[in-house]
């Protein structure tokens, strides 16, 4: 029953995490149909500018931590969503309109190059930061299994609850969130209308570039170590958390994500830490076989 | 018939050219250039001195030792070379070379040559190829699982001990050999789990160790996921030694994992200058302005055990050598040498090392 718990409380974490990444794939596909295979590479960044930050602080001898995770969180999103702007302007804009593949290829060589990019820049090793956030509660005891919440899961959870509901707020209720809807309908015509596509395209590369920065500030100050290749794993599982909640569906995205980090802790925890990854995509495909369209997505009806 | 007489005749003619030296010939190999230079120097610091230092005291079998340097730069094409020079100028003994795929290479030339030779090589297969001429005077890489089994048998009897793996060739073997020498000495891995190195989340099995009350964990891996594991241990309120094997030496772990590396065994190779009876040794290379650091002492011991060999068999012949080496004992500055018959020395090759404030030392016993 404790270990249930605790498994509960590390799979609510991980999976805030998946969810986080997963919303800007579904986002991407849900606006113009492609899947941005560099959006794994975008967190991957925000990670490095998050070890940096936290590293220029300490050096400049700021030990407040609510003040440095502050910073941290605003430099980190304002520069990779610079980069979000920057991988679209430059990667899938010039290639709008072109064959479908395009942009996609597009994509795996952005996703490379920002690997390599880091690589070369950071160095191939991994980067530790010293711990940001240590201690926790103990929550309760049973058999002699203590449940522990550190404070930094009440971090990503909370952080990521808040951002859940500004974000969802923000797509039903304000002009910018009507604007990016009638894009996903039909973007011929939203153009027709008046509105500047291209924006809010750009606008929404952003956003789900701002989402990737906000984890992978949890992240590191999570797990603590980050190095270049750490976008490659979170890419896949946040887009299979994509995929199994329905892409192309906000709310989906991270009831996806949550699955999929509740699947791991329970997999490993009770049966083997080894095959958890098996069992996370046994079950996306058992989902995909009889919900072809994920959890909540809804299938695609052809217009004529 | 006149084969066997022209050999008899040359025979005759080998017997009637006195021997070329009067002194007996030893030689070091390894890396005297390249990356891996500073090895080489250590090596020949340790062998000079202790050539110094034998010859000052009258030498071995009345004769004086003289040195021969070989570079190989870690290359086994050099190596080769090297070994065929060396067979050409008659030594009687090499200690070398340094890197074990150079090592490896040259010995089936000094075995052919019938030439004995003492290495600080750690691959198994240096001594594994049932090569009668080579001796090993450090570790073996498949050792430390033994040490660590045997030291966490004996230390943690009353805790339960997870042996834990990262499913790489390295770490699987490493983990298999600790589980191998624990279940030896009667005590049962209380979990047996892999994880997959890379990841980043390890809380899952973390809350495994937690309810079945694990508090130390053998693991085969890498220092990444040793800093990660004991972080997420950490946070999760539960107090986690690990051991682990030569990896865990990289400081970037202490980096990484904070005060909880504290809790941090691991195995890697004995420190010579820490064994009392070679205090005299370390303290005249510290007066000549070296330190015994690395290989330096290891390579005084291959002269130690070349001169007390000879001595022993009175003789510097191959046959003689050979056997005198694979069944005495010998006094050296790494501590009492002996062999057993495939050559590898039968001193603890590991010592069991802790990780404190940032440093590492021995295990206080």
């Amino acid at each position: 029953m404790a270990l249930a718990l605790q498994q509960l409380i590390n799979g609510l974490t991980l999976g805030a995490v998946y969810g986080l990444i997963a919303i800007g794939y579904t986002m991407v596909y849900g606006i113009i149909g492609m899947i941005n295979f560099a959006h794994g590479d975008i967190y991957m960044v925000s990670a490095f500018i998050a070890v940096t930050a936290f590293t220029l602080l300490a050096a400049a001898g700021i030990t407040s931590v609510p003040l440095a995770l502050a910073v941290v969180l605003f430099v980190s999103v304002l520069f990779t969503s610079v980069y979000g702007w920057a991988v679209e302007r430059t990667a899938y804009r010039p290639l709008r309109g072109s064959t479908r593949l395009a942009p996609l290829i597009s994509a795996i060589g952005m996703s490379i190059f920002l690997q390599n990019m880091v690589q070369l820049t950071q160095g191939a090793r991994v980067k530790p930061i010293p711990p940001v956030l240590v201690g926790g509660f103990d929550i309760f005891e049973a058999d002699g299994f203590t449940v522990h919440l550190s404070y930094s899961q009440v971090l990503i959870i909370v952080v990521t609850v808040l951002l859940m509901s500004g974000f969802t707020w923000m797509i039903s209720r304000t002009s910018f969130g009507r604007q990016q809807r009638a894009c996903e309908q039909d973007m011929t015509m939203t153009g027709l209308l008046g509105i500047h596509v291209d924006r809010i395209i750009s606008l929404t590369f952003m956003l789900g570039a701002t989402l990737a920065a906000v984890a992978g500030v949890l992240v590191t100050v999570y797990y603590g170590v980050v190095d270049f290749y750490i976008g490659f794993v979170a890419g896949i599982k946040a887009f299979t958390a994509a995929v199994l909640g329905g892409i192309g569906s906000m709310p989906g995205a991270m009831l996806g994500g949550v699955l999929i980090g509740l699947i791991e802790a329970f997999w490993a925890a009770y049966l083997s830490p080894e095959y958890k990854d098996v069992a996370t995509f046994s079950i996306l495909i058992l989902v995909l076989m009889f919900r072809p369209s994920g959890l909540l997505g809804r299938p695609e009806v052809e217009k004529v | 018939m006149r084969k066997n007489f022209l050999l008899a005749g040359f025979s005759l003619l080998a017997l009637a050219v006195p021997a070329a030296y009067a002194d007996h010939l030893v030689a070091i190999a390894g890396p005297m250039t390249g990356q891996y230079a500073s090895a080489g120097d250590q090596i020949r610091k340790g062998a000079e001195l202790a050539i110094a230092e034998i010859n000052a005291k009258g030498g071995v079998l009345g004769q004086k030792l003289k040195l021969e340097v070989g570079d190989d730069a870690c290359d086994p094409k050099q190596a080769v070379s090297v070994a065929n020079a060396m067979v050409n100028k008659k030594i009687v003994f090499m200690h070398g070379h340094w890197c074990s795929s150079s090592t490896i290479p040259a010995s089936d030339v000094y075995n052919e040559a019938m030439i004995p030779m003492a290495t600080v090589s750690t691959n198994p297969q240096v001594t594994e190829r049932g090569l009668k001429n080579v001796f090993r005077i450090m570790g073996r890489d498949d050792q430390q699982g033994i040490v660590a089994g045997t030291y966490l048998a004996d230390t943690f009897k009353a805790k339960k001990i997870a042996v834990v793996d990262d499913k790489s060739a390295y770490g699987k073997g490493l983990a298999d050999e600790i589980a191998k020498a624990m279940q030896g000495k009667g005590v049962k891995p209380a979990l047996r789990e892999s994880i997959t190195a890379g990841e980043k989340d390890y809380s899952g099995l973390v809350s495994k160790l937690k309810s079945a009350g694990v508090e130390v964990m053998a693991y085969g891996g890498y220092h990444t996921e040793v800093a990660l594991i004991l972080r997420q241990a950490q946070q999760a309120g539960l107090k986690l030694t690990i051991m682990g094997g030569d990896t865990l030496t990289n400081s970037e772990l202490v980096t990484a994992a904070g005060a909880a590396a504290d809790n941090v065994l691991f195995t890697f190779s004995p420190d010579p200058r820490k064994n009392p009876a070679a205090a005299p040794i370390v303290k005249k290379f510290r007066d000549a302005k070296i330190e015994p650091e690395g290989y330096v002492m290891y390579a005084y011991a291959a002269m130690q055990l070349f001169a007390q060999a000879a001595e022993q068999a009175k003789s510097t012949k191959y046959a003689d050598l050979e056997k005198a080496m694979r069944g005495g004992s010998f006094d050296t500055v790494i501590g009492k040498l002996s062999f057993d018959a495939k050559g590898d020395n039968k001193l603890p090759g590991f010592m069991v090392y802790q990780w404190k404030g940032g440093k590492y030392d021995y295990v206080a016993k």
